[in-house]
Formats: C-alpha cells, structure tokens, sequence
C-alpha cells in the first residue's frame, strides 16, 4: 500500500547532471563490457550523473548491478570500455590523488602485517610525507572515527566494525575531495553498522568532502543520503534519481520513525523491486 | 618450574634412551667401526676444539652462508620479478621446471671444470641448488597477493617499489620463508658434498680423510659435528622467522582459535 503523499518526490528516471561549478564529479555515458572466453558480458550500459560538492550520495541497485564495476571504474582501477569519468574538470584514467575508496572486505583491505596507526599511515608515507606531517594526520584521523586508543594494534585483533573505522580513517587521513565507499558495512552486524552510519555522516559534514555510497540495503540508502540514484538491473542503466528530503540532522530512532522516510523507503524498495523484474528506463529507447 | 623440567624431560628422553641403546651395543659387542659414546666425546673435543675450528669449520661454515645467502637474495629478486611479471613467467616456467628437477651434485663436475676446486666453486654449487625452493616460493607468493590488498594500493597510489615494499613483499614473507626453510639443509648437504669432491679442507673433506686413514672416532665426530651445525642453523632460522612473521603466526593462532 502506497502511504498517502503529501509531497510529491522529487525523482526523475535519469541521473542527473549539475552546473559545472556545483559538480566535483561527472560519469558521461560510461560502459564497460567484460571480455571473457565464454564471450562478451555487458556489465554496465549507459550511465551518466554527477556527484555534486560535499554531497552524500548513495547508489542503490539489486545484487550483480554492476554496482562494483561502477565504482571500480569511478574509482580508476577498472578502465570503462566507453564514456568517461571526471573529477575537478580532469578525466580520471588511474586512481586520483583527491580520491579514496573504502571496500567492503576491510579484513583484505588492511595490511595484516601493519598495526592499526601504521595501515593509516602508509598512503601518506608512500606520498612522502614527513613523520612530522604525518603524526597528526594519523592521530586525528583515528580520533575521528574514535579508535584514538589502539594506534599499536593490529587490525585483525580488532572487530569487524572497529577494522572498517580503521579503514575509513585511512581514507579520510589521506584527505580526499571524494570518499567511494563500496558496501562497506555489508558485514558487520547490525548494531555497528547503525554506529557506523552516523560516523559516516559525521565525517562528511566535519570535514566537507563528497560521498559516493554503494550499498543493497534500501533503509541505509534512504536514512544516509542527500540523493539516491537507483541503477537498473545488468546491463545497468540508471533506473531513478530520487532527492532524499529528510532534515540534515539525522538520528537513528527520529528519523527513521519520520513519515517522509517511509515514503521514500517505500518509493525506493518499489523502484528496486521493479529493477530486479527487468523493467528499465531506457527501455523505450529503440536503437538510437 | 614443573612444566619446564616436564617439557625438558620429553625433550631429551628419546636421545637418551638412543644413547644409552647405543652406549649398552657398544659394549654387548664392541666393534672397530663404532666408537663408545665416551671415545666419541672425548675425541670430538680433541679433533675440533683447536685449529681445525680455522682451518676445516669456519671456511665451510662461511662458503654454506655465502652460498645460501646469493641463493635468498637472488630468490627473492628473481622470484618478484618474475611473480609480477606474467610474459616473463610464461618465458621462465619451462627452464626453471628443468633446473629444478636437475639435481644438483651432477653440476659439480661441470663447474669444476669452469672453475676449478676454488671456493667460488663450492658457493656456486650451493647457491645454484639452495635458490629453487626460495624462487619458486617467492613466485607462488607474490602471485597469491590478494586482489584486494591490490586494488587498496592502487587507489592510495602506491605503486612501482613502493608496493614491492610496502605491499607485495610482506604478503608474500610466509610464503618466502617456507622457501628459505627448505633451501637451508639443501644448501648444507651441497656443501659437505662439494668438499668431498674437490676439496683439501673443510667438514666434508675431513669426514672422508678420516674415513680413508681409519680414523674412525675421528669420522664420527665429524658427523657429530654437522648434525650440530645442521642443528644451530635450523634454531636460527626459527629465531628470525620467529620475529619477522610475528604479525602472521599471531593472526593464524587467531583464526585457528577462532
């Protein structure tokens, strides 16, 4: 049952695009087709969107998506078979400067062999920071995500959710315009993930970068962002663009119990359910 | 304290009960090819407590560490190059599978003849046999490194050396030193075996001397000798490996725990 609407969502069925001075990062017309022996396998179709500056964005699509293609090749590690990606007006052909990805297996993600201050450390030491530069990066990044007391640590002594704040604060120590975060808290447990959620959030509005927020799970997709972007099933396309307009302080108990985001959780799990069918956007589209 | 003298007492109970065995066939029928436990003590002090420590154990002792040190480190360098390079792989695979399956105390005489009963010889024969486990194993390692951990380098821009070092070598140290542990004892039997051939001095050398001029005791304390050696090289080895993989016994103990 559709809950009664007293506002109308604002969603179109394409990804939108922004003004050149409110965008940080472009994806125009990106594909990527796998080749394999057992022939071609069209991952991702067309997809086109921007990320706009400090904006939480989170892309939501059923299971085998493309979701991680996508962000591989936003991310420079994956080269799209067309189409481009851009960040700051520079086309990105290998892994940007300005950018930092957090991937879902943390346990693989971190160096088992590096205590917990030496994983955050590391990208700035490869950089050729001095230990003098690097020491507060490392010790405030690590008070952020509020693992201030384990510096010495190794990562695997650690829970599953404290190894993904470790994680994260490599990321943000290494201080990037964008954060890519790919499933992140696909595997931790419930709770945590509630906490880690918030940190999220905390640490995009302290520190002003853009999210870019790869999730399956609907709820955190909604509770999370500004903006949802909804991706077709394979070969992806962009299914919906919808604007999340929930207030900006988010709680886990209040604004989940909003109206608004029923609604919009409700909107979004239709919008999936429709993907995971097979109906599409561009499914009017005949060969252009 | 109780627990130490237990653990010591499982420790050493097998060599005493061998000992005392051999020590009672000693005496039950003596024999001109085996020495009393006693004979062999004293003679083993006698025979390598004095210059022959200069002259016979030190110069092998330093041609086994020269030779097992150019067969790591070569292993190693080699093994990284060719683990991240798959042409180069697909370029080596068939001439290692050969020289690997060669063994190697049939390349003494032809390097023999290059270059004679020098030192650089009985190196070249070590390292030559002690550096396949440690190549093999170095390449196996850096070919398992997890997709992850690399995808995690890429983006934080660490590549070239820096990921040699910081990423590629590290994951693979389990790996490599299950290599260097079995190219030890290769390396020390290399060694005895390139000195009974084309030698005047050295461990392998003075075994057979001994064994020509009926110097029994004398021979057997030269095998004591060895077992020894063979004995400290494997303690050092679990010393170091010991500290250097800290991190990965600590995460294993983890997860078998677990």
């Amino acid at each position: 049952m559709q809950p009664e609407t007293q506002t109308p969502l604002d969603t179109v069925s394409y990804g939108r695009t922004l003004p050149p001075e409110e965008t940080l990062l472009s994806v125009r017309n990106l594909k990527k087709v796998y080749h394999t022996d057992g022939g071609d396998i069209e991952a991702v179709r067309n997809l086109t969107f921007d990320l706009g500056k400090n904006e939480l964005t989170c892309l939501v699509g059923p299971s085998g998506s493309g979701k991680t293609t996508l962000l591989k090749c936003i991310a420079g590690l994956l080269e799209p078979t067309s189409g481009q990606v851009v960040l700051d007006g520079k086309e990105v052909t290998a892994p940007p400067k300005k950018m930092a990805v957090v991937f879902q297996e943390y346990g693989r993600s971190l160096f088992p062999w590096l205590r917990v201050a030496e994983n955050v450390e590391l990208p700035l030491k490869n950089a050729g920071m001095s230990k003098a530069e690097r020491a507060p990066l490392v010790a405030e990044a690590l008070e952020n995500v509020g693992l201030g007391h384990v510096p010495k640590s190794y990562p695997w002594q650690l829970s599953g959710g404290m190894q993904q704040r470790v994680a994260i604060a490599r990321a943000i120590a290494y201080q990037p315009e964008v954060l890519l975060m790919d499933e992140p808290f696909a595997a931790v447990d419930a709770q945590t993930r509630a906490d880690l959620e918030d940190l999220v959030r905390k640490v995009r509005k302290d520190l002003g970068i853009s999210v870019l927020f790869v999730t399956h799970d609907i709820d955190e997709s909604v509770y999370l962002a500004e903006r949802v972007i909804m991706l077709s099933s394979s070969p992806t396309v962009v299914q919906e663009d919808l604007v999340v307009d929930l207030p900006a302080e988010r709680d886990q108990l209040e604004t989940r119990a909003l109206p608004r985001f029923t609604e919009l959780r409700h909107h979004v799990y239709e919008q999936i359910q429709l993907a995971k069918r097979g109906f599409r956007s561009d499914a009017v589209v005949i060969d252009e | 304290m109780k627990k130490l003298l237990i653990g010591l007492g499982f420790a050493l109970g097998l060599p005493v009960i061998l000992i005392a065995l051999w020590w009672i066939g000693t005496i039950v029928s003596p024999s001109f090819f085996v020495p009393t436990p006693p004979e062999l003590v004293v003679t083993f002090f006698e025979t390598w407590i004095g210059p022959r420590i200069w002259v016979d154990v030190l110069p092998s002792i330093g041609r086994f560490l020269a030779g097992v040190t150019i067969a790591i480190v070569l292993g190693i360098v080699l093994g990284m190059l060719v683990g991240l390079n798959q042409t180069l792989r697909s370029f080596t695979e068939p001439v290692f599978e050969f020289f690997r399956a060669l063994p190697p105390p049939v390349l003494i005489p032809v390097l023999l003849l290059l270059f004679g009963t020098t030192d650089w010889m009985k190196i070249g024969i070590i390292a030559l046999a002690a550096i396949w486990p440690v190549l093999l194993n170095t390449v196996e390692g850096v070919r398992a490194a997890d997709s992850v951990q690399s995808d995690t380098s890429r983006s934080y821009g660490i590549s070239g050396f820096n990921r040699v070092r910081y990423q590629v070598l590290p994951s693979a140290s389990p790996q490599i030193f299950a290599g260097v542990r079995q190219s030890l004892p290769i390396g020390l039997m290399l060694m005895i075996i390139s000195e009974m051939f084309a030698s005047s001095s050295g461990l392998g050398f003075s075994v057979i001397q001994f064994q020509r001029r009926f110097a029994i005791p004398e021979m057997w304390s030269g095998i004591l000798v060895l077992g020894l050696l063979g004995v400290a090289v494997a303690a050092i080895f679990r010393f170091v490996e010991r500290r250097v993989l800290r991190w990965y016994h600590r995460l294993k103990d983890l997860e078998n725990a677990a």
